[in-house]
């Protein structure tokens, strides 16, 4: 029961990861219609950011409280992802708007290969290893929690909350729900839908950001091609609870990262993104729009 | 206002101002965007601790080059084009209805015909074992991404179905053929056409569970399944090998008449008192993938005259009035799938021929996306066009593992290759954004009236089957 216990909370960790860079994923289908395929890349771009700028303070302020080291990455995280993710909408996916549906999946997977081998030739291709930051554990009778899972669990309840309050009862929030409707009516009726657009990809950006400090907090290490298996398994969760919707995304990126540590704890660890994967297809099967999408209305 | 009236393409007051502000601020998010990448390098010392050092130099390079850059688009490019787009519309849509050259005309017999003569002209040039660089890197390993794209273009472009894992196929071809002819010892020539048909068959079991799935769900479960694929070669590893992957593949032989193992009695350098060469076996492989390049071209160009082709094209433009008027798009998906999935598999037996071995590096997700790019630059649907894109794309970063001088303006320390991936990528991007329906944006309708009218790209959508 115990180890049960235990690999409940490191999958809700993992998770609470992979449903962060899965709003993402989800807002910016909702919003414009399509697969953005670099997201996974702004998340390791965010991991990295973090990482130089933990490294910047170490050397500078070496007795600097580790609270404040974490909240300084995670505020120059999301600054410098979010100026990333709005310049790439702007030069890859705005002039394409209203192309064909492929053209902008296209240059997307192009600049997620363009990110992930840019911080390979800036940064170098080995792994970036960082000294623990956050190292206290508790126990409760056989269970253990470190202070790192309670952190990540804590900041994702906190994000998310801020995050449903601003769509659901903000002008901005709206706008992007209005935009998501039906973009030429929300322009018509005033809605600047391209500053809308640029909003919705730098809030994905700030919480793929977040999501990459606590990856690196988690893990302590950093790595060039980072972007792509957590990418396709948030992008699988945004899915898996239907792309499109807020709290599918989340729904799916808890339970996507439950499977995983379950199916690690008592299968083979060798097996679980097959696992992930296998599970996928098999909802997408019975549930052809996810667990919480909506069923597509077919216009002729 | 009569200035704005003035035909001459000087340029306008408040342009310059525009360029200098559009300018700055490009400046401006450079530096936010490269100082922690760029201005600030990471990396282990001695004691395998990570610290870091500064690079400004570069930096300012990037800041430099980004400002300029925008500077000049704003105020030189745009403008130019702009003019030169008024000019043309000016004199009038004459030039579009211009006589086709005779080149354009018979654009597919001569490069067929060029390709045919491509390694006795290279031999001729370089020598035998010269030729080795141009008809491998260039030759057979255009041709083997000319002949994926095709079978994909299958899928995506005739059938209008997103794929995302079509190198599950191109592995589980590869894997067939080492796996069989290294247990059962059997030849390329029975093994080809066996890689095909179970990639055709894994195509229809990857096939059924999509079936009522659309558009981008469909991509993130072909996806998906292209992954299982790779990490269930990667971790069974009794019979794959695991990530080691399977090494001595058997090499094709000419029908069994002449084989190219250096020790066998019938090898073709010593049948001909040639000299030992492994050129000989990479010209062969060459007009191999050659012949099946022409083979898929051939297939796709008559499946597109028959009925289940009518039925692709007619399931890709509109999947609900293609249902209703009696189209089976069950059937219809699923041969899409399985034809595509057995080009795939003959191209991957014959890479596991040519390079001898295995792994499951070889089949990433990366593979994937760069066929799909190539058949979405090209044109969907248009084979002329993907060929084109595969030779400028996979070329064009094979010619980058060429370019040694390079080292000679950037210093000994640099290697091109590292550059390969991030060009590519670049080039996915601006290709994209100057061509959104790729180098050749029309398509011909294969069924017509009375008369064959090109339909304009902009006219047809896809991909929402």
């Amino acid at each position: 029961m115990e180890y049960f216990v235990q690999q409940l909370l490191n999958g809700l960790t993992l998770g609470s990861i992979y449903g962060l860079v899965a709003i993402g994923y989800t807002m910016v289908y909702g919003i414009i219609g399509m697969i953005n395929f670099a997201h996974g890349d702004i998340f390791m771009l965010g991991g990295f950011a973090a990482l130089i700028v933990f490294l910047i303070l170490t050397s500078f302020f070496a007795g600097i409280p580790v609270a404040l080291a974490l909240l300084v990455m995670l505020v120059v995280a999301m600054l410098v992802t979010s100026l990333w993710n709005w310049t790439i909408e702007r030069v890859a996916y705005r002039p394409l708007r209203g192309s064909f549906r492929l053209a902008p999946l296209i240059t997307a997977i192009g600049m997620s290969i363009v990110l992930s081998n840019f911080i390979q030739v800036t940064q170098g291709p080995r792994n970036k290893p960082v000294p623990p930051l956050v190292n206290d554990v508790y126990h409760f009778g056989s269970v253990t929690v470190s202070l790192k899972q309670i952190l990540i669990v804590l900041v994702t309840t906190i994000l998310l909350t801020a995050f449903w309050y601003i769509v659901n009862k903000t002008p901005l929030g709206r706008a992007q729900r209005a935009t998501e409707q039906d973009r030429k009516m929300a322009a018509l009726l005033g809605v600047d839908v391209d500053r809308t657009i640029s909003i919705t990809f730098i809030m994905g950006a700030a919480l793929a950001a977040v999501a990459g400090t606590m990856y690196l907090m988690y893990y302590g290490v950093a790595s060039f091609n980072d972007g792509f298996i957590p990418g396709v398994k948030a992008f699988t969760a945004a899915v898996l609870g239907g792309i499109g919707s807020l709290p599918g995304a989340v729904l799916g990126g808890l339970l996507i990262g439950l499977i995983e540590s379950l199916w690690s704890a008592y299968f083979s660890i060798a097996y679980k993104d097959v696992a992930t994967f296998a599970i996928l297809a098999f909802v997408l099967i019975f549930k052809p729009t996810g667990i919480l999408g909506r069923p597509e209305v077919e216009k002729v | 206002m009569a200035n704005t009236q003035s035909p001459a393409p000087d340029i306008a007051p408040g342009l310059m101002a525009k360029a200098i502000k559009e300018g700055l601020f490009a400046g401006v998010l450079a530096l936010g965007m490269f100082l922690l990448f760029v201005g600030i390098e990471t990396y282990q010392d001695i004691d395998n601790r990570l610290v870091w050092r500064t690079r400004w130099e570069l930096l300012a390079v990037f800041v430099l080059v980004a400002a300029i850059g925008r500077f000049l688009m704003v105020g030189f490019i745009t403008p130019h084009f702009a003019a030169r787009k008024l000019a043309k519309g000016k004199a009038g849509q004459a030039d579009s209805a211009e006589e086709e050259s005779f080149f354009k005309r018979n654009f597919s017999k001569i490069a067929i015909l060029a390709l045919l003569f491509y390694p006795p002209i290279v031999v001729y040039l370089y020598g035998v074992q010269g030729s080795l660089k141009f008809v491998d890197n260039f030759g057979i390993q255009i041709l083997i991404y000319v002949m994926l794209a095709w079978g994909l273009n299958v899928v995506v472009g005739l059938a209008g179905l997103l794929d995302l894992g079509y190198v599950a196929f191109y592995a589980v071809g590869a894997y067939s053929y080492a796996l069989l002819s290294d247990h059962f010892g059997l030849s390329f020539w029975v093994l080809l056409p066996m890689a095909g048909i179970l990639a055709a068959f894994w195509g229809i079991i990857l096939g059924f569970p999509v079936l009522r799935l659309r558009g981008d769900y469909l991509a993130i479960v072909t996806l998906a399944f292209g992954e299982i694929i790779r990490l269930v070669l990667m971790n069974w590893s009794e019979v794959t090998g695991g990530t080691a992957g399977i090494s001595g593949v058997a090499k094709a032989s000419i029908f069994g008449i002449y084989s190219f193992d250096v020790g066998a009695p019938n090898n073709f350098a010593r049948a001909f008192d040639l000299p030992m060469s492994s050129a000989y076996y990479k010209i062969f492989l060459f007009y191999v993938i050659l012949a099946l390049c022409l083979l898929t071209a051939y297939v796709t160009i008559r499946l597109r005259r028959m009925p289940i082709g009518r039925a692709w094209e007619a399931l890709r433009e509109d999947e609900i009035a293609c249902r209703s008027l009696g189209i089976d798009t069950v059937k219809t998906k699923l041969t899409a799938f399985a034809i595509g999935a057995m080009f795939g598999g003959f191209a991957g037996s014959f890479f596991a021929a040519r390079q001898g071995f295995v792994s499951p590096e070889s089949f990433v997700f990366l593979e994937s996306a760069v066929i799909l790019a190539i058949v979405v630059l090209g044109g969907m649907g248009s084979l002329t066009g993907i060929a084109v894109a595969a030779v400028l794309m996979v070329g064009g970063t094979e010619l980058l593992r060429e370019m040694e001088f390079l080292k000679h303006v950037f210093g000994p320390d640099f290697t091109p290759e590292l550059y390969r991936m991030l060009l590519f990528g670049l080039a996915m991007v601006v290709v994209m954004l100057f061509k959104p329906r790729g180098f050749v944006g029309s398509r011909e309708p294969t069924a017509f009236l009375k008369e064959r009218k090109a339909v304009s790209g902009s006219f047809t959508k896809e991909g929402h089957g």
